[in-house]
């Protein structure tokens, strides 16, 4: 095919969902992936992750737009959301979470920027939980967020991906 | 009451550890009066809730216990139900369960030097900081975790909590060519290993020693990961079915996990070290070789060394991942028939934190009874007190920013997993 032939391409979707479903609002990231799931889009590929940062890192390096949704705890009112565009801002510190044996989002996005291993796009949705005891149970200003945090997805996505299968 | 002023150490949530846990120290008079090293996770009552359920849902129940060593606890569970219906996994199945629980090694070891362990030594806060300096060595570490978790995906279906495995074999025995690509990055990650053993030696390790008891397991023919008896470097050697009669847990007030002890003598420490103290002889040659150069006795006694020494194992599970790959060949029949009966099985594996030991009592059904889950971080949490009390002892004056983050990294030597033992660590020291 010559370059003239060639037709934009549209961008694919990364989401990464993370959590653990088994802690009741730790499991909204993994929900929300779900729910895209259903919607059977298949310009976007879905993922679910448990949150090892070295994993992500390897999922979204070569990737061009990557979407990651996970729970929050930064003392806020539950179901506030934050939105970072991790290319262009860096993580503030009151999302990291080092464990003995993993590291999290927070970190997984900022060592990706220390070792250029960041996707062309990366739009972390933070949703601040407020229950994240044993459970499966998500509570309801978590459950509102996280249907609000699906629409923007879908609307951002389908604004992009228009525009590229519809050129003026 | 004294007027000397007294220290109290204290750090609320010790970074870099799994689970929430804390650490006190209170020295009076220069001397250590108390160490206590908390967890405050809730317990999370693995053991009632497998109660009532089916002996095969044990591999798949108990794996949810750790999302590090989910294969650990599949081993121990399903190993412990075939000890009481009397079956033996053995050949290219054992071949198998012993390949996949090396990509687990690998993943874990990976992860704890590089990106947990290392920032101690380089006095850097994490391995963020590490990358921005040297970004080759943390791109290295990413990597080689990267090949465990393929071997895991591989074999297990998927890297965390595998869906493969089950009581008496696998659902499904890999093929050899879904093996064979990976000898060549097992190559490489055996190479980048015998290189991490290297740096890792090169580090400044605080003057510290102390005459543990070692407990592992030891297996006639192999580097003991599945299964073996149960030894120390002061005189035991027993079966695995014996564990309960010199090993018991307590629940002690400071803490939501039990604390366990050899009985009649007190902490005893699993983990590499123990392995590789007990085991020296039954590494490879080239193991062996890399572990000398880095400096490395037979035996290991200071607890700081062993990032080389899980530098050591690290390359070895690669070296033996590649061994068994090309010795591989797919059995007939990915799982031995299990027809249940009553009774009670006992199990042992090597979890990358030490031996993990699970008992179940099973009815005529295959229905679990009762259950008993005792995992390495457990057994370590005196030997981690005792090691604190010790150093802190030897180290008293010390400025107090250096010994807090000296008490950090004592613990961080046991990569412990305060999830799988309780089931997040805070350290104060506090000097009255």
């Amino acid at each position: 095919m010559s370059a003239s032939q060639t037709k934009p391409h549209p961008q694919k979707l990364l989401v990464i969902g993370v959590g653990n479903e088994f802690r009741n609002d730790d499991a909204v990231g993994i929900n929300v992936a779900r729910k895209l799931r259903k919607l059977n889009i298949s310009a976007i590929q879905i993922m679910e992750d448990t949150g090892d940062g070295a994993k992500l890192i390897e999922k979204w390096k070569d990737q061009d737009v990557v979407v990651v949704v996970d729970a929050a705890s930064s003392g806020s009112e539950p179901g506030m959301i934050y939105r970072f565009d991790a290319v262009k801002q860096k993580m503030p510190t009151q999302f990291f979470n080092y464990s003995s044996h993993n590291f999290s989002v927070a970190e997984a996005v900022e060592l990706s920027r220390t070792l250029n291993q960041l996707p062309k796009r990366l739009v972390v949705y933070g949703i601040e939980g407020k229950d994240f005891a044993q459970g499966n149970s998500v509570t309801s200003p978590v459950k509102k967020a996280a249907e609000y945090v699906l629409d923007i997805i879908i609307e951002e996505f389908r604004t992009k991906h228009s525009s590229v299968q519809n050129p003026h | 009451m004294s007027k000397i002023p007294a220290k109290i150490v204290k750090v609320d949530y010790l970074a870099r550890v799994e689970g929430e846990g804390g650490l006190y120290i209170r020295v009076k008079d220069n001397e250590v009066k108390d160490v206590k090293f908390r967890i405050f996770e809730p317990p999370r009552f693995f053991e009632a809730f497998m109660r009532g359920r089916d002996y095969s849902e044990a591999p798949d129940i108990t794996a949810r216990i750790c999302g590090i060593c989910p294969v650990a606890y599949q081993m121990s569970s399903s190993q412990a139900m075939e000890d009481a219906f009397g079956v033996e996994v053995d050949g290219q199945l054992h071949a198998l369960r012993r390949l996949l629980y090396c990509g687990e090694w690998i993943e874990s070891h990976a992860l704890h030097i590089y990106m947990l362990h290392a920032p101690d030594f380089l006095g850097y806060e994490d391995a963020l900081q590490i990358a921005s300096k040297y970004p080759d060595i943390v791109k290295r570490g990413l990597e080689i975790k990267k090949i465990g978790n393929e071997l895991m995906t591989i074999i297990g279906g998927r890297e965390i909590h595998p869906i493969n495995p089950r009581v008496g074999g696998f659902h499904r025995a890999s093929f050899e060519h879904e093996l064979k690509p990976m000898i060549e990055k097992l190559k490489w990650a055996f190479a980048a290993s015998l290189e991490t053993v290297k740096w890792t030696s090169t580090f400044n390790f605080p003057d510290f020693e102390y005459d543990y008891e070692f407990v592992s397991l030891r297996h006639p023919e192999e580097y003991p990961i599945t299964g073996g008896r149960l030894v120390s470097n002061k005189g035991l050697d027993i079966s695995v079915q014996d564990y309960e009669k010199h090993f018991q847990e307590i629940h002690i007030e400071h803490t939501n996990a039990l604390h366990s002890e050899h009985i009649g003598v007190g902490p005893y420490h699993v983990g590499p070290m123990a392995r590789y103290s007990l085991n020296f002889d039954k590494l490879s040659n080239k193991t062996q070789k890399a572990a000398r150069e880095a400096g490395l006795g037979k035996q290991c006694f200071n607890p700081f060394k062993s990032i080389i020494v899980r530098s050591v194992e690290l390359a070895y599970a690669c070296e033996e991942s590649i061994r068994i790959i090309e010795q591989y060949k797919r059995p007939e029949k990915s799982f031995i028939d299990i027809k249940p009966k009553q009774g009670t099985g006992r199990a042992c594996t090597e979890a990358p934190r030490g031996i993990l030991y699970h008992r179940y009592g099973l009815a005529e059904d295959g229905t679990i009874l009762d259950a008993k889950i005792v995992p390495p971080t457990s057994q370590n949490q005196k030997t981690i007190e005792s090691d604190l009390y010790h150093f802190v002892k030897k180290n008293i004056s010390l400025p107090e920013d250096k010994l807090t983050w000296q008490c950090e990294q004592a613990v961080r030597n046991y990569d412990p997993c305060i999830s799988c033992a309780t089931h997040f660590l805070k350290l104060e020291i506090e000097h009255e």
